[in-house]
C-alpha cells in the first residue's frame, strides 16, 4: 500500500495549497466585508447603455 | 492616491468564446443523451442496432460518460466560468489566444474519445478511460485553462474575489492533480498501456479520481454557477454570504478523503473503508449549507420561480442537489452499501445528479446567458417551461424505476430460502425481474432528450432574433495596489466569530487526517502475498487486454464480496493478495451481469465459447451483447513481446528474457484450447481473440484454488 503515500501527499499538497489560499484571503481582507459582495455582483449591468437587462424585458412580457 | 482611484478603465467582455462554448455544449449534450438512450434500450432489447454488432454496450457506455461528463457538463462549466468570470473580476479574458486554445482543444479531445472510445482503445478506469496520449492533451488545455483563469484574476478590477471565483480555482488545480496521478500510465503502443498501479492500489487511486472527479468536476463549478447564476436570474444578494464562504472551505478541506467508500467491502484495508465513510457522513454539512443558501437566495422571490424557468430549472437541480448530496453519505455507510452496491441503485443516483443538477443548470444557465449576449429576449419562455416539464419528468421516469430495480435485484441476490440454500441461484432470474423498470428508463431518457431538443431549438430562435454583441463594453474603476496598513490587520478579521471557526475546523480536519492516515501508511506495504498467485500467461494478457477492450467491466464485477449470499452464488470472496498482477485492476463497480472473478474453471471452454456468440442459448432472456466478430477477428500478437516487458518493468515477476518466448508460449496455449474445443465438436481457428478470452476467463480467480489443493 505504499500507493497511500502518494495519495496522501497529493491530497496534502492541495490542502496546503488550499490552507495558505485561506490564510492569504484572510490576511488580505477578502473577508472584511461579507456583506456588500453579494449585492455588488446584481450591479454589474448598470453601466451598460442598454436601458434595461434582457430579463427585465422578461419581466415586462409576462405583464402584458 | 485618490486621483488614481477614480481612472476608469473601459474595456470589453469576451461574448463570442461564451457562445462557442455553449454551441459545444448542446451539440454534445445532444449526442450524450442519445448515446445514453441507445444503452438504455441495449440494456432492454439487447439485439437493438444488431446490425453494428461491435458498437456493443459495454464500448459505448464509457462513451456516454465520457460525452455527458467532460463534453456536456464540460462545456457548460467553461460557459459559466467565460461568462461570470468576466463580469466578477470586471475585466476581459487574459488572453483571447488562451480561450481559442482552450475551445478548439477541448472540442478535439472530445472527437478523439469519441473517435476511440467505440474502437475498443480504453484504460478501463471509470471517467478516466482515455487513452494516454489523449490523457496528455487533456493536461496541456487544463493548463491553458487555468492559465487563462489565473491571469483574469490577477488582472481583475474588483478587490474581493466573489466566492464563485474561489470554486473555480478549486475546480482546476484539483483536476489538474486528480487527472494526473490517476492517469499514470506505461504506455505499450501508441494507444495501449498499463496503470503503473496494480490491484487494491490502483483501486484505490481510481475511486480517489473517481470520486473527486465528481467533486470537483460535477460539483465544485456548479456551485459556483449556483452562487453566480441564482442571485442573478432572482435579482436577490445571495441568502447568507458568510454561510457561502463557510461552505466553500469546508467543502474543499473535507471532499478529497471520501474517495474509499466506492469500495466498501472490497479487499481496501478496512480502516481506509471506515475513513471514507466517516468523511463521506461530514459532507452533510457543507453540501447542505450549499444547497439551503441556494434554495434561501430565492426568499421573496418565488412568485419568479413560477414563471421564469430559469429559475424554475435552478431550484429542481439545487434542490436534486440537497437529494443526492443527502443520499451519497447514506450510500456509504456499509449496511446501506452492501443493498445498493453494484446494482442500478447507484445509477438512480448518479443520474438524479446528473440530470437535475448538472443538467438543469446548464440549460438555465443558457436560458440566462443566450438573450443577453445577443440582446433580445427567450424566443419562447412557454417552450422553455415545457422543457423544463419534459425534463422533470424524464428524471423522474428514469430515477424511480432504477430505485425499484436496484432494491429489487439486491434483496433477491441476498434471499436465502429456509433450507439456508440461494432462493434465486440463477443470477438471470434477478435479471429479467427487472426488465420492465429498464423499459420505463428508456421512457424517461426518450422525455429528457426531447427536452434538450426543444431548449436547442429555443435557442437556436432566440439567437436568431438578435445579434451577438461579441465584445460587450463595460469600465471600471483600475485597482490600485494593495497595502497593509497596520500590522496584526489579519487577527482582526479572524476575530469575526464564523471565520474564527471555520479556521478551526479546518485545521483540525487537516491534523486529523494526517494523525489517521500516517501510522498505517508508513507500514511498507500490507498487502499479504499468496505464494500460489502467479502472473498472466501471454495469452491470458491478450485475453484480459480484449476484456478491456470490450468493455466487459462495465457489467461484470471481479470482487466477491464476503458475505455468505455472495460467496454461495460466486465462490470463495477475493482477497487482497489475488490482484497483485492486475494493470489495470478489474473491480468493476456494477453487476448488470454476475461477478466473474471465479468464473475460471466453473463451465467448460465451450460453454464460453457458445455463450459468447449466441448469449441467449445458453442463458434464454439474457441481456448479455452478441461477440460474433471475436470469431473472425484475430489476436493480434504484435505487441505481446512489449507488452511482457511493460509489465515487467511495472514490477511484473515475468523471468528475465521471457518476452521473447511470450508469443511463442501464447501460441502454444491457444492451440490447446482450440483442441480442446475441437473434441467437443466447434472448430475454430487457434489464432481467434475467443480463445484469447476464454483463456483469461479460465484462468480468472483459479489461483487460489492451486493453494488449496496444495494444502489438502
Amino acid at each position: 500500500m505504499e500507493i497511500l503515500f502518494i495519495l496522501i501527499g497529493f491530497s496534502l499538497l492541495v490542502a496546503l495549497f488550499f490552507l495558505g489560499c485561506f490564510f492569504w484571503s484572510v490576511k488580505t481582507g477578502q473577508y472584511e466585508d461579507r456583506y456588500t459582495p453579494a449585492i455588488r455582483i446584481l450591479f454589474d449591468e448598470q453601466n451598460h447603455k442598454i436601458p434595461s437587462s434582457a430579463h427585465l424585458q422578461e419581466e415586462k412580457n409576462y405583464a402584458e | 492616491m485618490q486621483s488614481e482611484n477614480l481612472r476608469v478603465e473601459k474595456f470589453a467582455y469576451d461574448n463570442k468564446i461564451v457562445r462557442d462554448f455553449s454551441i459545444a455544449m448542446v451539440v454534445w449534450g445532444i449526442v450524450g443523451f442519445l448515446v445514453g438512450l441507445i444503452i438504455a434500450i441495449k440494456l432492454r432489447w439487447p439485439d437493438f442496432l444488431g446490425f453494428i454488432p461491435v458498437l456493443s454496450y459495454g464500448r459505448l457506455r464509457p462513451l456516454h460518460t465520457n460525452a455527458v461528463i467532460f463534453a456536456f457538463a464540460g462545456n457548460a462549466i467553461f460557459v459559466g466560468v467565460y461568462y461570470s468570470l468576466q463580469r466578477l473580476c470586471k475585466a476581459r479574458m487574459f488572453s483571447d489566444t488562451l480561450s481559442k486554445i482552450h475551445f478548439w482543444g477541448w472540442q478535439l479531445i472530445i472527437v478523439s474519445a469519441a473517435l476511440t472510445l467505440p474502437l475498443g482503445f480504453t484504460s478501463s478506469k471509470e471517467y478516466a478511460e482515455l487513452e494516454w496520449p489523449i490523457d496528455i492533451a487533456i493536461t496541456l488545455v487544463w493548463v491553458a485553462f487555468g492559465v487563462n483563469m489565473m491571469g483574469t484574476i490577477f488582472k481583475r478590477r474588483e478587490r474581493h474575489m466573489y466566492v464563485a471565483i474561489w470554486f473555480y480555482i478549486a475546480t482546476f488545480v484539483t483536476v489538474a492533480m486528480l487527472h494526473i496521478v490517476n492517469s499514470l500510465a506505461l504506455p505499450v503502443s501508441f494507444l495501449k498501456s498499463y496503470s503503473m498501479y496494480a490491484g487494491v492500489q490502483d483501486a484505490l487511486v481510481q475511486w480517489w479520481y473517481g470520486h473527486n472527479a465528481v467533486a470537483f468536476f460535477l460539483t465544485t463549478p456548479f456551485l459556483g454557477i449556483m452562487y453566480y447564476f441564482v442571485p442573478k436570474a432572482a435579482n436577490r444578494p445571495v441568502y447568507s454570504y458568510r454561510l457561502s464562504i463557510v461552505h466553500f472551505w469546508s467543502l474543499i478541506f473535507l471532499y478529497i478523503w471520501a474517495g474509499p467508500h466506492h469500495l466498501l467491502y472490497t479487499s481496501l484495508p478496512d480502516w481506509a473503508q471506515s475513513l471514507g465513510t466517516a468523511f463521506s457522513i461530514m459532507l452533510i454539512a457543507p453540501s447542505w449549507g450549499g444547497m439551503i443558501n441556494g434554495l434561501l437566495t430565492l426568499r421573496g422571490a418565488w412568485d419568479k420561480v413560477r414563471e421564469d424557468p430559469v429559475l424554475k430549472f435552478f431550484v429542481v437541480g439545487i434542490t436534486a442537489y440537497g437529494m443526492s448530496t443527502f443520499e451519497g453519505p447514506m450510500m456509504s455507510l456499509k449496511n446501506v452499501n452492501a443493498i445498493t452496491h453494484y446494482t442500478d441503485y447507484t445509477i438512480a443516483h448518479v443520474h438524479v445528479g446528473a440530470l437535475a443538477w448538472n443538467g438543469g443548470f446548464a440549460f438555465a444557465m443558457l436560458y440566462y446567458i443566450i438573450p443577453r449576449i445577443y440582446r433580445t429576449k427567450l424566443f419562447s419562455i412557454k417552450l422553455a417551461n415545457t422543457h423544463f416539464w419534459f425534463a422533470t419528468l424524464g428524471i423522474l421516469f428514469y430515477a424511480i424505476p432504477m430505485y425499484f430495480a436496484g432494491i429489487t435485484q439486491s434483496l433477491m441476490w441476498k434471499e436465502f430460502t429456509p433450507e439456508g440454500i440461494l432462493r434465486y441461484p440463477i443470477f438471470l432470474e434477478t435479471v429479467t425481474q427487472i426488465l420492465p423498470m429498464y423499459a420505463l428508463r428508456v421512457v424517461g431518457g426518450t422525455l429528457y432528450l426531447i427536452g434538450a431538443l426543444f431548449a436547442t431549438w429555443n435557442l437556436i430562435k432566440t439567437a436568431k432574433s438578435g445579434a451577438l454583441e461579441a465584445d460587450e463594453t463595460a469600465e471600471a474603476p483600475a485597482l490600485e495596489p494593495f497595502v497593509v496598513t497596520t500590522r496584526g490587520h489579519w487577527h482582526r478579521a479572524l476575530e469575526g466569530r464564523p471565520l474564527r471557526f471555520a479556521a478551526l475546523a479546518l485545521v483540525a480536519v487537516f491534523i486529523g487526517g494526517v494523525v489517521e492516515f500516517v501510522p498505517t501508511a508508513v507500514i511498507k506495504s500490507n498487502i499479504p502475498t499468496i505464494a500460489s498467485v502467479k502472473p498472466y500467461s501471454p495469452l491470458e494478457i491478450e485475453g484480459r487486454d480484449l476484456y478491456i477492450a470490450e468493455g466487459c467491466n462495465n457489467c461484470h464485477s471481479q470482487m466477491i464480496r464476503p458475505f455468505r449470499s455472495e460467496t454461495e452464488r460466486y465462490g470463495e470472496y477475493s482477497k487482497v493478495g489475488e490482484f497483485v498482477y492486475d494493470h489495470p485492476f478489474l473491480w468493476g463497480s456494477k453487476r448488470t451481469g454476475p461477478d466473474l472473478h471465479r468464473i475460471g474453471g466453473k463451465y467448460p471452454d465451450s460453454w464460453h465459447y457458445i455463450h459468447m456468440r449466441e448469449p441467449r442459448s445458453t442463458s434464454p432472456g439474457s441481456i448479455m451483447p452478441a461477440y460474433t466478430w471475436m470469431y473472425d477477428s484475430k489476436t493480434d500478437y504484435s505487441h505481446t513481446e512489449g507488452k511482457i516487458m511493460t509489465l515487467q518493468k511495472l514490477g511484473v515477476p515475468y523471468p528475465a528474457g521471457y518476452e521473447l518466448k511470450a508469443t511463442d508460449d501464447a501460441k502454444a496455449q491457444a492451440a490447446k484450447i482450440a483442441a480442446n474445443l475441437e473434441q467437443s465438436g466447434a472448430k475454430v481457428d487457434p489464432d481467434a481473440q475467443i480463445i484469447a478470452l476464454i483463456a483469461y476467463m479460465q484462468r480468472l480467480g483459479t489461483d487460489i484454488k492451486a493453494q488449496e489443493t496444495a494444502k489438502k
